[in-house]
């Protein structure tokens, strides 16, 4: 009975994630702006990446505490420490990424499709770099 | 009890999913939306190790997914620098 639960769970948030994956792509072919391309292919894989991670961890969980068929004590707490490492570096790295390539972007002069009024235009670059050259001089 | 097949369907539409990325890096009309989707082909790949690396009974391709991470991270962060124009 509790294996068919964890069953159903497992598949639920594999399917979840499998879902949202996808949909990373569709948007990545779909959008018309880098903006929105970063939105989609940088906010749905981490989602989708939660949950597809999250299944794998309550496989190794459920091997490590109710000794599953197939795997040892060792294997599913193996199993489970190592992909909340993995999720760990992905939920540390993938917005952290996201937004350099949106600064870089803007930086590099791409303008959002549409867009009217670029409230960040006319600002200061970079406040180190004027620093140093003022110090310079 | 989940067979292994449901990861193989798992990790194929992952693939697709790649697939449609690489048609984005391949068509992107700026630098940008080239790095944008090779950053989605990171994040995706690295899910792909760690189903993969369950799916076959081999632990250490999720070891090798979380330097991947990492890598990728670092590489990201470089090629935004570049695109900025800044000095590193």
């Amino acid at each position: 009975m509790l294996s068919g639960i964890f069953d159903i769970i497992i598949l639920v948030s594999l399917s979840i994630g499998v879902f949202f994956n996808f949909l990373a792509g569709v948007g990545l072919l779909r959008f018309p702006d880098v903006y929105t391309r970063l939105h989609a292919g940088t906010k749905c894989t981490t989602f989708g990446s939660i949950f597809l991670c999250g299944s794998i961890i309550l496989i190794g969980l459920r091997a490590w505490f109710f000794s599953y068929e197939g795997l040892t004590q060792t294997d599913g707490s193996t199993l489970a420490i190592h992909t909340a490492g993995a999720l760990f570096a992905i939920l540390l790295t993938n917005p952290t990424g996201a937004h350099a390539l949106a600064r870089a972007a803007h930086r590099s002069g791409v303008k959002p499709v549409g867009a009217v009024i670029d409230d960040l235009e006319g600002k200061p670059a970079k406040k180190t770099t004027s620093k140093k050259k003022e110090a310079e001089k | 009890m989940i067979e292994s097949t449901t990861f193989l369907v798992v990790l194929s539409a992952l693939f697709l999913s790649v697939a449609m990325a690489i048609i984005r890096v391949i068509k992107g009309p700026t630098a940008p939306d080239r790095i944008v989707g090779l950053d989605t082909i990171n994040t995706i790949v690295i899910v792909g190790m760690v189903i993969f690396g369950y799916s076959t009974n081999s632990v250490i391709y999720i070891d090798v997914a979380i330097v991947y991470a990492l890598l990728s991270f670092i590489s990201t962060l470089f090629i935004a620098k570049y695109l900025e124009g800044g000095e590193f």
